[in-house]
């Protein structure tokens, strides 16, 4: 039996156990529907041009996680940011750990999906938040048809968070072979500002599939900054789908770390619906061994105005390969967009390989728009000077190569995650320095 | 004088007929609408073919059966029905001129409308002119003086009966008949073309050229040309199209193989300008065109274009970088307005060592037209220190038209430098006011902007071309140039 039957046959299990309020069941009952008919996404669809998944679909995943798992924090201590005071919100295969936890209700809401799902005190923000954003994909679908556990961030008008909010998802790997579908609802009202790290962690060399789908809602003025690192385990794949709605005058930004895992793919997507909105996307991306890194960024301008900043670096070693592929739509009504987008690479393995489709659709006249893309080696006149100087070679590889990076990292607001970001680089490129600057 | 601005520029742009329409009424023998089998005989029959022409077209004609018409181009339009096209046709009287007074002078006179006199290009610029009216050649000159340098240039149809080697060796071997849809129709049903071969060595002392004009209504053009430029030879080829208005949708669907052995090189030039259709988007020239050119070591290959007619686009010259060494180029210019679309780009394959290219677009949508590029660098594994640099920018005209970039870059190899850069904007009003301050009216400060957009891929053509592309700009674009 293929994933997929195996899925959609579990699906009237699932809704049984969880049993909720009628509006989320039929959104569930419709989005099964979608992935049914819709299937896997192959190398036939345009989007899917270079990434496959047949590799990680063909493992016999377990649906649901069969039994509770417990971690202590020591074991898991080295995943946090642990050196700032922030909310946690951790879940273990899927679950819900209080125990490592640090939720609050005091003003702010930052709790559990499935509470939001079936209290009715947050019926009203459900109904109008949830499933409004995500797209129709049969990814997206299926991760809704399955919706029960997540993150649930509702930020009241004029609220700054004062503490970064940590979303961590660990699987045990105590069974052979997991698939988890969490979901996060991320509201933040009014002049409100909020920054959200995401992490997805595997303990365990086991198979794992991860199909993630967050919704975030920036209203009027809100500012809103999301980091995500991707470090996983060499078995553990993610897909991860991020639908951002921004109304007028919100600043988005969405950071997205990419060191690993098997396959990795972010579908990004930000709709900008009003005038004066930014948003920014920015990645790092560097990987080795036979990874896969795929981004996969939209922004619909939509109104005037506007502005969209993207960045992206990738350092691609051994048999990686790496994907890029940007969109910027341009509505007719959506003049004076200024949108960039820059996607730089460097390939230092004659096996990896990096296919990149930048790509800009526009049907307004007055708008500055600008792509640029490189493919390009480390300067050697750079590595001579250092190494003229008595800089080893693989510190003075490293060093252009954390430069070459250093504009994504520029951008992020929390000292201590750049710190921990600048140690995971250091890290992957195998030398042990600072790079304090 | 009254302050010329955008607005009246949009406003000239919706109201500027098609200036070169018009229809020359010459007795054609032309077959019945439909294609099977007997009819792609019959066209072989018709051009006395031998026995492995005819059955390279059938075997083309198979696949294409098989085939379904492509959908991922960003174009809308209605699909050609196959079956109601007839698929030859060709200038009744068909004698073999000695002199320009044979010639049937209703031809004549269609020709000195497009501007190209005969007689004045036989004396003046030293352009050897193969005119293909509806497919047939009817008036080859300069062959004398090409013919002394072993030059062959002739229609395709007879170089398949005078040099069928050459012909069998290089057909189909860079666009081969199950390459894509409308190159294997073209391949069963093609009715002529030229034929170019520069022996080895040989630096071709004239811009080749050729004419073509879809003149028979109801009839798709299906061109077929072969440039094969041997070791150390050089040519400069051009060719230019115009097309009587007419409200039927028209196809054409040309293929193009370029061949440049070692250290050889090509630079094939297009000016084109086909009935785009009128205001309202009724009628215009499909084009689906099939380019591609294939370098061995050390050879050139440079595609320029300027892209100004047709309802529907849909064409991508593209080089394969065989050879070491080798070096490919794309400059083009599309202008679209209208209900215009234009799906365009150029595809380069990096195969071989130290290999170069250059893609310099540049897009102008006016109207309610939509202008895309699509273009994709590939460097494969073993082609080391492969160098691209990529540049597509657009302007547009006009809020109700769209321009578009798919480029698609795939790199393979560490040592690949690739670089691609697009930019999209309008004219900018601070561009206009630095030249008004200057002196320089709005009217002129456009034309000097849109000039100096174009420049760069203008500046890559041809002294014999450079005219009449200014001519093709003013056409689709007037009020903005001179």
């Amino acid at each position: 039996m293929d994933l997929k039957e195996k899925l959609v046959s579990s699906f009237l299990a699932f809704e049984n156990r969880v049993d909720v309020d009628a509006y989320a069941h039929n959104l569930r009952s419709d989005a099964i529907k979608i992935f049914e008919e819709k299937g896997f996404p192959s190398k036939k669809e345009e989007a899917w041009k270079y990434t496959s998944l047949n590799s990680i679909l063909k493992e016999d995943y377990s649906v649901f996680p069969k039994q509770e798992n417990a971690l202590e924090y020591s074991q898991v201590k080295q995943y946090f940011i642990h050196d700032i005071d922030s909310y946690k919100i951790i879940f273990i295969d899927g679950k819900y750990s209080s125990h490592l936890s640090q939720t609050t209700h005091d003003g702010i809401d930052v709790c559990l999906m499935s509470a939001a799902l079936n209290k009715p005190k947050y019926q009203l923000v459900i109904e109008n938040y949830f499933n409004k954003a995500a797209g129709k994909d049969s990814l997206t679908s299926l991760n809704t048809a399955f919706s029960c556990e997540g993150a649930y961030i509702h930020i009241p008008k004029n609220k700054i968070v004062e503490k970064p909010i940590q979303i961590l998802h660990f699987s045990t790997g105590n069974e052979s072979a997991t698939m988890l579908q969490p979901r996060n609802l991320v509201v933040v009202g009014e002049n409100s500002h909020v920054q959200i790290i995401e992490r997805h962690q595997s303990l365990t060399d086991n198979p794992v599939l991860t199909n993630s789908v967050t919704e975030i809602f920036a209203n009027k003025r809100a500012i809103v900054d999301y980091y995500k690192i991707q470090n996983d385990k060499e078995n553990a794949s993610l897909i991860d789908n991020t639908f951002i709605k921004q109304k007028r005058e919100s600043l988005a930004s969405v950071h997205t770390f990419a060191f690993g895992g098997k396959l990795t793919r972010n579908n990004l997507n930000f709709y900008q619906n009003g005038e004066r909105i930014d948003s920014t996307l920015k990645g790092i991306t560097i990987i080795g061994n036979k990874q896969h890194v795929d981004h996969n960024t939209l922004v619909h301008h939509i109104e005037p105005n506007c502005e969209s900043h993207q960045d992206y670096k990738g350092i691609f070693a051994d048999r990686s390969t790496g994907v890029f592929n940007g969109k910027v739509v341009v509505e007719k009504e959506a003049q004076k967009t200024n949108a960039f987008q820059a996607n730089n690479n460097i390939l230092i393995s004659d096996k990896a390989s990096i296919n990149t489709k930048p790509q800009l659709e526009i049907f307004a006249d007055d708008v500055k728009c600008s792509h640029g893309c490189t493919i390009g080696q480390l300067d050697e006149n750079a590595m001579f000077y250092m190494r003229s100087r008595g800089i080893p070679e693989k510190e003075a590889r490293a060093l252009l190569m954390f430069a070459f990076s250093n504009n994504v990292l520029e951008s992020v607001k929390i000292p201590e995650l750049k710190q921990r970001i600048t140690k995971i680089i250091a890290n992957k490129l195998g030398v042990n320095i600072g790079f304090d600057l | 004088m009254s302050k010329y601005t955008e607005d009246d520029l949009r406003e000239e742009l919706k109201t500027k007929e098609y200036e070169y329409g018009f229809y020359t009424d010459i007795e054609s023998d032309t077959f019945p609408n439909g294609l099977n089998e007997d009819i792609v005989r019959a066209i072989s029959k018709k051009k006395e073919e031998p026995e492995w022409m005819t059955e390279w077209r059938l075997e083309a004609f198979r696949i294409w059966k098989e085939m379904e018409e492509p959908e991922w181009a960003n174009v809308k339009y209605k699909k050609p029905d196959f079956q109601a096209i007839s698929y030859y046709s060709a200038p009744n009287s068909k004698p073999k001129y000695d002199s320009l007074d044979e010639v049937d002078p209703e031809l004549l006179a269609t020709f000195e409308k497009l501007g190209i006199s005969l007689d004045e290009q036989k004396k003046l610029a030293g352009v050897a002119m193969d005119v293909v009216v509806d497919s047939v050649s009817v008036a080859t000159t300069f062959k004398k003086t090409l013919g002394e340098k072993g030059i062959i240039f002739m229609s395709i149809s007879e170089a398949i009966k005078e040099h069928p080697e050459l012909v069998k060796k290089y057909l189909g071997t860079v666009v081969p008949q199950k390459d894509n849809f409308y190159a294997a129709l073209n391949s069963a049903v093609f009715s002529d073309g030229s034929f170019c071969y520069i022996p080895k060595g040989v630096k071709c002392p004239m811009e080749l050229s050729t004419y073509f004009r879809i003149n028979q209504a109801g009839t798709g053009q299906f061109e077929r040309t072969l440039v094969i430029a041997d070791e150390g030879s050089y040519v400069s080829y051009l060719e230019g199209c115009t097309a009587p208005s007419r409200d039927e949708n028209q196809l054409h669907a040309a293929v193009v193989e370029l061949i440049a052995l070692d250290d050889a090189e090509i630079k094939y030039s297009t000016v084109q300008n086909w009935f785009p259709g009128n205001a309202e988007g009724k009628g215009g020239v499909y084009n689906f065109v099939t380019k591609r050119g294939l370098c061995e070591t050390n050879a050139k290959i440079s595609w320029t274009q300027v892209e100004t007619g047709s309802a529907v686009t849909w064409k991508y010259p593209s080089c394969v970088l065989k050879g070491d060494n080798s070096v490919g180029e794309f400059y083009s210019i599309a202008v679209t307005n209208n209900y215009q679309q234009a799906d365009t780009g150029t595809k380069m394959i990096h195969l071989g060592k130290n290999t170069k290219s250059t893609i310099i677009s540049k897009g102008i949508s006016a109207g309610k037209s939509q202008n895309s590029y699509r273009g994709l660098v590939q460097v494969n594994s073993r082609a080391e220190n492969a160098r691209n640099f990529s540049q597509c920018d657009s302007l547009l005209m006009g809020n109700e038209c769209g321009a578009h970039t798919f480029p698609y870059i795939e790199a393979k190899n560490q040592s690949a430098k690739i670089e691609h850069e697009a930019t999209t904007s309008k004219i900018g009003e601070d561009q206009i006011f630095y030249c008004n301050q200057r002196g320089i009216d709005t009217e002129k400060a456009i034309a000097l902007i849109v000039n100096g957009f174009s420049k760069d891929v203008l500046n890559k053509l041809p002294m014999e071309f450079a005219v009449e592309a200014q001519k093709l700009l003013e056409i689709s674009l007037e009020g903005s140039v001179g």
